[in-house]
């Protein structure tokens, strides 16, 4: 089909060359390809199928826990289902998911760039990507692993007749593709920036990448390491952790929680970048502190390293480290909450529209805020201490991870997909999905909190009968959630098919990467673009509303008649 | 040949992007080898006694060579990236023929030692010798320290003799880029590493 035929193409008044999209179709022209977008769409599509997988197991759990008895698998089933889920949703997913995809796509043209400094280590990446999450498929189909994602010495060390080495192994070369993408980031920042892109003119979304990467680059390190611990321990009998010939188990856990803490970071801060994008141009707004943001950002980044002794409060580490662990931990959440409150600052007074990529951002606000409160429940020894272990916890992360990193990646899927593929998706429709999820995500794991407060242990598949209610709720959440998954994949579909088409600038927002075609050029931009004013030039804070730059034209754009279907 | 690549419009802009990532890259290492140090230094700290026992049971002959052999052969990698800088290819040449034959002499010593430990009984697990406690947690750390330190020797003996190989073919820019000063920074990392590692493994327990 072509462009000409739609209504909304735009015009540039120049040739354009053709869009990333045409520049080859063969199989080989996107397995072998260097563009960073067509590598944006390569990760989309793997962590997409690693997402599936990853909520496949999570939904039989849930459907196990519907009763008080274990009736549907077996313990040791079980063990190894939720052990795929975390394997999976955490490396394969949550890692990669905004920076690889969203990141890639976006990160270099919203600089200015032709493409990341190092195309070919960007493709090298996605396959290191590939090649670690089927050696841990393989692991999984082979009969799985049960040590849980935390792969916790000396039981997965001495005891675990599973196939962690293969799992770790999968884990290990995964690494190396965060590392190679973390680096790609930084070294793309510091010099591909076009003229005029100073440092404080970055998109957040680019300073969230750019903290991102460097917490990529120097923790994964940490957990290659002990994970090669683990394979030499299991291959090679070594005593490392072996508390029979002197080693210690829970150095284990210092190495591990050294690296999955900031690990949490890698997994939100992208989502606070994309929030930001989304939560200024549905507002109108100039972002509030925008300095604010960037010394957050990188607040969190680097105190992130410094509090992983949280997740060992009961590991019988001395109280004193207890102590001080447990201060760090509430420092950090002060860079969050001035986020959190920049957001709202910039939402006070802004025109708001609610579309679609805005719901999922302002739910991503709410549950990030939720997730980060009961994270001070934990900081705190006391707290934590009677809530080890228990339902709490995993409520907690899932509002973290779930209700705040994956909002975030639909916020910036639909915010960025017209630009993506060059097609509106149908806004109906997916706001229904926006709110669904929110709903759902709240029934499925508010539910747990309460669980766990009332004493209720993860990672069993049975439970004392007067838990059922809660439970109960809690599996019903999860198929509203799973409805809510669904349907983007159908109006995405749809849109793909017979979406409307974009235009440039459907949002009218004011990034670079709006400033090119949609679905953009090889080359991105058919001239580098010059930059001579700061980020979301929207309206200025303390504008009246008859300053504020055409409401009325916003409202012409909503009245715009749905895509035909 | 004008060694530009996609997206770059400058050399030296390329240049030193290509420096910032090999920077990022060894500052990834150390956190990596940093696992194994901070590690060691727990054990060494539980178990001063085993260690001391261990640590003389390393053969300092061949580690003391090896430590040499590494040194020259970060002498001759920088004479190579010096002399690529001063665009003179022979030099480059017979500097990465050299390096690349060093960091082989000191697989081949390093096998040898592997298997007169082997023979002494010195691998963890049953029937290892020495009965002193924390002695099998030190050669735990001697055992996944050099080997993966052997692993990235492996890596650099091949990158270099490739890139011997593709220079003396003429296959390579390496005029005005920085591919010799990458190959070089990697390598000093590799020498960088052992420096650590043969205090930690082969002076221990010898001040009797
Ligand atoms: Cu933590």
């Amino acid at each position: 089909m072509t462009d000409a035929a739609h209504p909304g193409t735009p015009d540039h008044g120049y040739s354009l060359p053709p869009s990333y999209l045409g520049a080859g179709t063969t199989l080989r022209s996107w397995l072998l390809t260097t563009d960073h977008k067509r590598i944006g769409l390569l990760y989309l599509a793997s962590i997409t199928v690693f997402f599936l997988i990853g909520g496949i197991a999570a939904a039989v759990m849930r459907t196990e826990l519907m009763t008080p008895t274990g009736d549907l698998v077996s313990a040791d089933t079980y063990n190894r289902l939720f052990t795929l889920h975390g394997v999976i949703m955490v490396w394969f997913f949550l890692i990669p998911a905004v920076p690889t995809t969203l990141g890639n796509f976006i990160l270099p043209m919203a600089i200015g760039a032709r493409d990341v400094a190092f195309p070919r280590l960007n493709l090298l990446s996605w396959y290191l990507n590939i090649a670690g999450g089927t050696l841990a498929l393989v692991a999984l189909l082979l009969g799985g692993v049960d040590t849980g994602w935390t792969f916790y010495t000396p039981y997965s060390t001495l005891y675990s007749n599973s196939y962690v080495t293969l799992a770790a192994a999968g884990v290990f070369v995964a690494g190396f593709s965060s590392i190679a993408t973390g680096l790609n980031f930084i070294v793309t920042v510091h010099t591909q920036r076009t003229k005029g892109m100073t440092w404080m003119r970055l998109p957040l979304f680019v300073w969230s990448i750019y903290a991102t990467s460097i917490i990529l680059v120097l923790a994964t390190p940490a957990l290659a390491i002990v994970l090669a611990m683990i394979v030499g321990e299991r291959v090679f009998d070594l005593g490392l952790f072996d508390p029979t010939r002197g080693g210690d188990p829970i150095l284990f856990q210092h190495i591990f929680w050294f690296y999955s803490h900031p690990a949490v970071y890698i997994m939100i801060l992208p989502g606070m970048g994309v929030v930001t994008e989304v939560l200024t141009c549905f507002s109108r707004r100039k972002v509030f502190g925008y300095e604010a943001m960037v010394f957050a950002i990188l607040g969190i980044a680097i105190f992130g390293f410094f509090v992983w002794g949280h997740h060992m409060f009961v590991s019988g580490q001395s109280t004193f480290a207890s102590l001080i662990f447990s201060l760090l931990s509430f420092v950090i959440a002060v860079p969050s909450a001035i986020k959190v409150f920049n957001w709202s600052a910039t939402l006070y007074g802004g025109h708001i529209t609610f579309e679609a990529s805005m719901l999922y951002a302002l739910g991503f606000v709410g549950l990030f805020t939720m997730g980060g409160l009961t994270g001070l429940f934990l900081a705190s020894v006391p707290v934590d201490v009677h809530v080890t272990d228990t339902y709490f916890i995993v409520a907690h992360f899932h509002y973290i991870m779930v209700g705040g990193m994956v909002s975030a990646f639909f916020a910036g899927l639909h915010f960025w997909w017209p630009k993506i593929t060059g097609r509106m998706y149908s806004e109906g429709f997916a706001r229904a999905a926006a709110l669904l999820m929110f709903v759902g995500f709240n029934v499925t794991f508010f539910p747990q909190f309460i669980l766990g407060f009332m004493g209720m242990p993860r990672r069993y598949w049975s439970y004392p009968p007067e838990f059922q209610i809660l439970n109960l709720m809690s599996s019903f959440g999860a198929m509203i959630l799973a409805l809510a998954y669904a349907l983007p994949f159908v109006y995405f579909a749809l849109s793909l098919w017979r979406g409307r088409m974009a235009g440039d600038n459907p949002w009218r927002a004011t990034g670079l990467e709006w400033a090119t075609a949609s679905p953009p050029p090889r080359e991105n931009f058919a001239e580098p673009p010059v930059v001579d004013s700061a980020p979301y030039d929207y309206h200025p804070a303390h504008a009246e509303p008859t300053e504020r730059e055409d409401a009325r034209d916003r409202e012409d754009q909503d009245d715009r008649p749905e895509d035909p279907r | 040949m004008s060694g530009l690549n996609e997206p770059f419009q400058t050399l030296a802009r390329q240049r030193g992007a290509a420096e910032l990532g090999i920077w990022i890259f060894l500052a990834s290492e150390l956190v990596f080898f940093g696992g194994l140090f901070t590690g060691y230094s727990v054990y060494r700290f539980l178990y001063p006694d085993g260690f001391l026992a261990a640590g003389a049971e390393t053969n300092l002959i061949i580690g003391t060579a090896n430590t040499a052999i590494l040194l020259t052969s970060s002498a001759t990698m920088a004479v190579a990236v010096w002399a690529g800088r001063e665009g003179l290819r022979r030099h480059v040449l017979w500097g990465l023929c050299l390096t690349s034959l060093l960091g082989a002499g000191f697989m081949v010593l390093k096998a040898v030692e592997y298997a007169e430990d082997i023979r002494k009984s010195l691998v963890p697990g049953a029937g290892f010798a020495l009965p002193e406690r924390g002695a099998e947690i030190f050669f735990s750390f001697y055992w996944i320290m050099t080997a993966i330190h052997a692993v990235h020797l492996t890596i650099g003996v091949a990158a270099v003799s490739l890139a011997a190989w593709r220079l003396w073919r003429g296959r390579v820019d390496w005029r005005g880029t920085a591919f010799l000063h990458v190959l070089g920074l990697y390598w000093h990392l590799i020498d960088l590493i052992w420096i650590f590692l043969f205090p930690l493994l082969y002076l221990l327990g010898r001040g009797g």
